[in-house]
């Protein structure tokens, strides 16, 4: 069996579960109806929480090129007074820093397309429902309970269809945020631990080095001044 | 006939076209069960993209059900066995 078939199972499977199964056909209507709203509320969440999840790893993108940054900065410093050593330090770590954010790029752009696919999801979905609530009113004024019963049946599966799309949909980009959520906590931790060095906070032991050099150079610069001094006398 | 691709919404597409979908989703079943994970991006990548290229978007307005569903397009190779399973989202 293809693919395609044991999709249409699935769905078939889900829609289904989706329909309740009432006495008074025309109570489907209803109870599909809330469903549906439920349902978007849902889609609603979804798109908050992917949205967040994006925010986090946006910030601790922010973070890490901040340091990285700043590792270049002392790179370029260290070389201007011949420490190659210090440089190649500082270029190490910025090499670390670089490749998380490459990592978080990935990510980011992950979230952005599934947050993308949830909006539309939801404007697919809620131009449905409207169409449902008015098709639901005729169908209960104008018809028989015979003739609402096929009627009631068609709109019921075409929403429910949609409705266990959206409903995966949203299962699936859950899933993804849950994994992109112990990711960014995992860097975290690593930060915390200090396995990547968080630059951005206080003085760095490359910043101590420098720091020092750049003191011993204005010592140096100052005594040659003053022996010249001397010596014009 | 009307296609839906999960997570993108239907498409209205020429009957005609149905053998050349069913040839791409039994090389799909093919990639799966090799565990060919190129060769099965690539055959879902081809389905969606021939639905999308001879397809019509269905109206948001209509409220009709699908005669053929396809997965969504970053669906994984894993995902594909689940699928095949009846296992996680995909319990059928």
């Amino acid at each position: 069996m293809g693919l395609l078939n044991r999709m249409g199972t699935v769905i078939k499977a889900k829609m289904n579960k989706l329909i309740g199964r009432m006495e008074d056909p025309r109570e489907t209507l209803d109870y599909s109806y809330e469903k549906q709203l439920d349902l978007l509320q849902n889609v609603k969440r979804g798109v908050a929480e992917v949205a967040t999840s994006k925010k986090r790893l946006q910030l601790q993108r922010a973070k890490l090129l901040e340091s990285s940054e700043k590792l270049e900065a002392q790179a370029r410093e260290a070389v201007a007074v011949n420490r190659e050593d210090l440089a190649r330090l500082a270029l190490e770590r910025k090499q670390a820093l670089i490749s998380q954010i490459t990592g978080l790029d990935k990510e980011i752009a992950t979230l952005e397309a599934e947050q993308e696919k949830l909006v539309e999801a939801e404007k697919r979905l809620s131009t449905k429902i409207e169409v449902f609530r008015s098709k639901k009113e005729t169908i209960k004024a104008q018809y028989s309970a015979a003739e609402a019963q096929v009627k009631i049946s068609e709109s019921v599966s075409g929403i429910s269809e949609e409705m266990a799309d959206v409903g995966m949909s949203i299962e699936r980009a859950e899933s993804k945020t849950e994994e992109m959520k112990a990711r960014s906590a995992a860097l975290d931790e690593l930060l915390a631990e200090g396995t990547l060095v968080d630059f951005t906070a206080g003085e760095d032991d490359i910043e101590r080095e420098l720091a020092k050099i750049g003191k011993q150079g204005s010592i140096e610069t100052e005594l040659a001044k003053l022996k010249s001094e001397v010596g014009k006398k | 006939m009307i296609i839906r691709i999960i997570g993108q919404g239907q498409y209205n597409v020429k009957s005609s076209l149905f053998d050349e979908l069913n040839k791409i989703d039994n090389k799909i079943v093919e990639h799966v069960q090799k565990g060919n994970e190129k060769g099965y991006k690539k055959s879902l990548a081809e389905l969606i993209g021939k639905i999308v290229k001879e397809g019509d978007v269905v109206d948001h307005k209509e409220i009709i059900e699908s005669d053929v569903i396809v997965p969504p397009s970053d669906m994984t190779l894993e995902e594909a066995r689940q699928v095949f399973k009846g296992t996680g989202i995909f319990e059928g």
